[in-house]
């Protein structure tokens, strides 16, 4: 479900003072994944045996640029799954219901694999935990990884990514937000400031 | 969603995304470890004042599935044949924190009843003659999953209308997701006072050619006794799918029946065990549905 945008009259006015500041442009998001896609083929040895799980929303996107970049240096294919959390939240007690998207699982399986996560933002680690046990309901990973387009920091848990695009410092009040053609028509990255309780 | 009471509460929009939750419930039930912890501490209630095997097997395999815990309670054998009221039955559920009772009562309008007494969740498990909502919305879903469709698909239901739950839910939704629906049966067993949008038939010969949905009521045998039709054998004959009358059906049209099935009264053995019936499938597609139902009541705040 898309996030309420909280300042969106703020892009007609370029005079005011910014509130939002772009962290990585639409260029440095190709760099960045072409990075992670070649860290991921040194780390794994060539992605043998490799399957990348996008969690939903924006990290299934990402997922298929990965697995297409992997496929365009070494000439791997890669499956892609998606892995929806919703059912998984530990905090789903806390707002109405939210709605469930598709959990697909990627050719193959992930049983005796080397499952590498994929996800936008990496924040509380609540996601990526909520992450590894629908995993462990999908299947047995000989392995598993994670990568993400921006860490910001805050974490809640002892969690930590192999793979990180760029290590973005933010405060609580801040907001995250990755926009990508897929989804949003363009790619970015924004922190959004003064924004109360942001998600990510 | 506070409750689940009747059919005609729901919109389209959130029929639809019972559904659509249903189809997502559907792979976690195809999958080896078929469990969600979705529903962990949660306490679900199945009161059933009537025996249903099916229907309170599958609202348990739901729950439990969602890691609910569930608390068995059947009247027979309990503190109601002792005679305590169902109001006093709703304080004790209450004191044992149910988060939800699904109930399943002889008398229509129990579940309504039973929702003002207690805070959580009540899921209408078929109270009398009235409805049968999780029925209805499983039907919906395994013709939308056969048919791909449901906006202006053809449904006959066939038998015993007037006595039906199952055909009063699937009537009200089915005209809320865009579906035509036929009732077909005996004079005496179809009711004269429906909303304009129900075409009514008494002749199923005529019926089945244009059908997409052929639904079998289950002719209950406590009516035979009363004056509504004159024999099982003339109602089998008139009203009853038999392989002939399957023919007659358009090549993509299914056989529907809520189930339990008199085999060889409204239905024989050839057609309920056919290919293009979908009975089996009713009973699979009742548990996803069921869980979706639990999800959209129970997963939110309280």
């Amino acid at each position: 479900m898309a996030r309420p945008m909280t300042d969106e009259s703020n892009h007609q006015q370029p005079a005011g003072p910014a509130p939002t500041k772009i962290v990585i442009s639409a260029a440095d998001v190709s760099r960045v994944l072409d990075r992670i896609a070649h860290q991921i083929l040194e780390k794994t040895s060539g992605a043998a045996d490799v399957v990348l799980m996008g969690i939903a929303t924006r990290g299934v996107p990402i997922a298929r640029r990965l697995a297409e970049r992997i496929h365009a240096f070494e000439g791997v294919q890669v499956p892609v799954g998606i892995l929806d959390i919703t059912l998984y939240r530990d905090d789903l007690r806390s707002s109405s219901v939210r709605a469930v998207g598709r959990t697909e699982e990627p050719v193959g399986g992930i049983d005796g694999r080397k499952v590498i996560l994929v996800d936008d933002v990496l924040f509380s680690g609540r996601t990526i935990r909520a992450a590894l046990d629908a995993l462990s309901d999908l299947g047995r990973p000989a392995a598993v990884q994670l990568a993400v387009l921006v860490d910001r920091g805050h974490r809640q848990l002892p969690i930590r990514a192999d793979y990180v695009g760029k290590n973005i410092p933010t405060a609580l009040s801040e907001q995250v937000k990755v926009k990508l053609v897929e989804i949003d028509g363009n790619d970015e990255v924004v922190l959004a400031t003064g924004s109360k309780g942001g998600t990510r | 969603m506070k409750h689940l009471l009747s059919t005609a509460d729901l919109d389209a929009a959130t029929a639809t995304e019972i559904l659509d939750i249903a189809t997502e419930m559907a792979s976690v039930s195809g999958r080896e470890i078929k469990k969600l912890p979705t529903l962990r501490g949660r306490t679900v209630v199945n009161l059933f004042y009537e025996d249903s095997t099916r229907t309170r097997i599958s609202f348990e395999a739901a729950a439990k599935r969602l890691s609910a815990d569930v608390i068995n309670f059947s009247a027979k054998g309990s503190s109601v044949e002792k005679g305590e009221s169902l109001k006093d039955t709703a304080w004790t559920l209450q004191a044992m924190g149910a988060d939800a009772v699904v109930i399943r009562h002889p008398a229509s309008g129990a579940p309504h009843r039973l929702a003002n007494w207690v805070t959580g969740s009540v899921l209408n498990a078929g109270d009398g003659t009235h409805e049968h909502p999780t029925q209805a919305l499983l039907d919906a879903y395994t013709m939308r999953s056969r048919m791909g469709r449901l906006d202006g698909l053809h449904v006959a239901i066939v038998g015993d209308v007037l006595h039906s739950r199952v055909a009063r839910s699937n009537v009200l939704l089915l005209n809320t997701l865009g579906a035509k629906v036929t009732l077909v049966g005996p004079p005496t067993l179809v009711p004269t006072d429906l909303n304009a949008s129900v075409q009514v038939a008494y002749d199923l010969d005529a019926v089945l050619p244009q059908a997409d949905v052929v639904m079998m009521l289950r002719v209950q045998r406590e009516r035979m006794t009363d004056s509504y039709f004159p024999s099982a054998r003339e109602y089998s004959r008139r009203y009853g799918l038999d392989g002939a009358r399957l023919r007659r059906m358009p090549a993509h049209a299914i056989v529907m029946h809520p189930g339990p099935m008199n085999r060889g009264m409204e239905i024989t053995p050839e057609v309920a065990d056919s290919p293009r019936s979908t009975i089996v499938e009713q009973v699979t597609n009742g548990v996803s549905v069921r869980m979706a139902c639990l999800y959209l009541l129970l997963g939110g705040a309280r």
